[in-house]
């Protein structure tokens, strides 16, 4: 069965220079996007992918990486929506590049789907009551 | 039969007036129809909650010992300037105002996070405020330096006024250019790539009183979550514009300055605001119930979005050059389908200004006077309507000479 995930990797410093993904590719024949990729200043690595393939070896493939020590988030777990400061404007519709944000027809309330979120960040600066917040 | 503001008023102390929301009416009348629905209905509740950048608020932060002169010196809240040209005790802060150290666009596009907006929404949230200031001293004010932490209930007077707020109609902001821009109307993207449009539109309240009939100074409205009163017509008030068959002008046209107890506001409707690549400002909810006095009165409640056209304007060259060049007119039902066409081309829309908040506003005006909270007002003097030679002209610009000094 074909899975696709948005996922967040952080590598400890030891693994930034090691090629993981590459292994993702040849080892388990998964298919990566990257969303984004950052080597913060002590060295550690972050990068949000979406990773395709089988389950099974969707499956081994993370566990190849746990085992590698880097650590796994969903990436829906990252950007999220402080819904006491959101007052469903609708900036952030037309600026989403992966159409997370939608308004409710009826209510022209803003519906904010994380699983269609690539963590870009354009939301946040874009949001007037600064609502959205990244956790990377 | 017309009624009475004082008629609304008895009915409304009862607990016995009948109120529906602008949203509601458009039903009620196609239902009922205009005579029996103004026979029966007296007052419409209006809402609208968006950006609005022509706000501040004033203090009194009361006497020290010994005595300060804030007047002509320097202060500071929570490191964003506050005015201080008024006497020794009052500060005006406007919401646009920013910490001397923002970079602001220095790095394009400014992300703006911390302004006058946002001291006033932590002011209104009851948290303390941190106030540095420094004068000259006098004679009978001799101090010179002040800090301290502010807390709103500790002011004399705390009163939010705002020079230019709800704008009757407002442009829809496009960008034809081939790169991002970062403005007011929010990100505009290239090509055509997005439209921002920042109206209640039939919610909004002076499109429920296209020719203000019932909104003129002293009427009692809803001003961040408290209750407020229009001080005068708002800064480039300009009624005089090209308006529909039904009155409703077709650009921007009437405005507001409102003023208010911010004791008695909150948070949740005076909303700090970061306006990328801009700068700061204050979110603010108003909301102004309309007395059903007659059927016209009532016939001007039922406008709905489908009427309302608002002119699409390039951000890229036409605003910023102060051309009156447009590319169109569209309706608010057709912005609110989330697209619109602009020379031929399909282009998403998004909002600036949130209708489901405005639909909160215009219910709980609904609510106090189902409680017999909030009584209405007979405006002390009218806004300058249509036919005034009212109008909001650009600045005539007067080169400086050497030999004019």
């Amino acid at each position: 069965m074909p899975v696709s995930k948005k996922i967040v990797l952080r590598f400890p410093r030891r693994l930034v220079e090691r090629p993981i993904v590459y292994r993702l590719v040849k080892d388990y024949d998964l298919e990566f996007n990257i969303l984004k990729a950052s080597i913060t200043p002590e060295q550690e690595g972050l990068l949000v992918l979406e990773l395709k393939g089988n389950q099974k070896e969707y499956d081994r493939g993370i566990e190849f990486l746990v085992k590698a020590g880097v650590k796994i988030q969903a990436l829906s777990q990252d950007v999220t929506r402080n819904e006491a400061r959101c007052t469903h404007c609708g900036a952030c519709v037309t600026v989403c590049p992966a159409g997370a944000f939608r308004v409710e027809p009826r209510t022209m309330r803003i519906i904010f789907e994380d699983e269609k979120c690539i963590g870009c960040g354009l939301c946040i600066t874009a949001c007037p009551p600064r609502a959205m917040e990244v956790h990377f | 039969m017309a009624k009475t503001i004082e008629e609304i008023n008895q009915k409304i102390k009862k607990g016995q007036a009948v109120v529906f929301t602008a949203e509601e009416i458009i039903d009620v009348v196609r239902e009922k129809g205009l005579k029996q629905a103004a026979r029966e209905v007296d007052v419409v509740t209006t809402g609208t909650f968006g950006i609005m950048c022509s706000s501040g608020a004033y203090f009194n932060i009361g006497h020290t010992r010994p005595r300060i002169k804030l007047g002509g010196g320097h202060a500071y809240l929570n490191d964003v300037p506050a005015y201080t040209g008024l006497a020794a005790a009052d500060l005006f802060l406007g919401a646009n105002a920013l910490p001397d150290d923002d970079p602001r666009n220095r790095i394009h596009p400014g992300e703006f996070i911390y302004g006058g907006g946002h001291v006033i929404e932590e002011l209104v949230a009851g948290k303390d405020v941190r106030l540095v200031a420094a004068a000259y001293g006098t004679d009978c004010y001799p101090r010179k330096r002040l800090e301290t932490w502010l807390n709103i209930k500790d002011l004399n007077e705390a009163v939010l006024f705002n020079v230019r707020n709800a704008y009757q109609n407002y442009n829809v902001a496009v960008n034809t250019s081939e790169k991002t821009i970062y403005t007011y109307m929010g990100i505009l993207k290239p090509r055509l790539g997005n439209a921002n449009y920042s109206s209640a539109g039939q919610l909004s309240p002076l499109f429920n009183d296209p020719y203000y009939q019932t909104i003129g100074i002293g009427t009692r409205i809803f001003l961040g979550g408290g209750v407020g009163y229009v001080a005068w017509q708002g800064t480039q008030h300009n009624p005089a514009v090209p308006r529909t068959d039904k009155g409703i002008p077709k650009e921007g046209a009437g405005t507001l300055a409102v003023i208010g107890d911010l004791k008695q506001m909150s948070p949740r409707w005076l909303v700090g605001t970061s306006v990328v690549g801009y700068g700061c400002s204050l979110t603010v909810g108003i909301g102004v119930p309309i007395p059903i006095l007659d059927e016209e009165i009532l016939a001007y409640t039922t406008v709905t979005d489908a009427d309302i056209l608002a002119p699409v304007i390039d951000y890229s060259d036409a605003f910023p050059q102060l051309k009156p060049d447009r590319l169109g007119e569209v309706s608010y039902a057709e912005l609110k389908s989330g697209k619109i066409k602009v020379k031929g081309k399909d282009v998403p829309t998004a909002s600036r200004s949130s209708y489901p908040l405005a639909v909160e506003i215009a219910a709980i005006i609904k609510g106090w006077l189902a409680e017999g909270r909030f009584e209405l007002t007979r405006a002390v003097a009218p806004l300058p309507g249509a036919e005034s030679d009212v109008k909001c002209k650009p600045l005539n610009e007067r080169p400086i000479e050497e030999s004019d000094l």
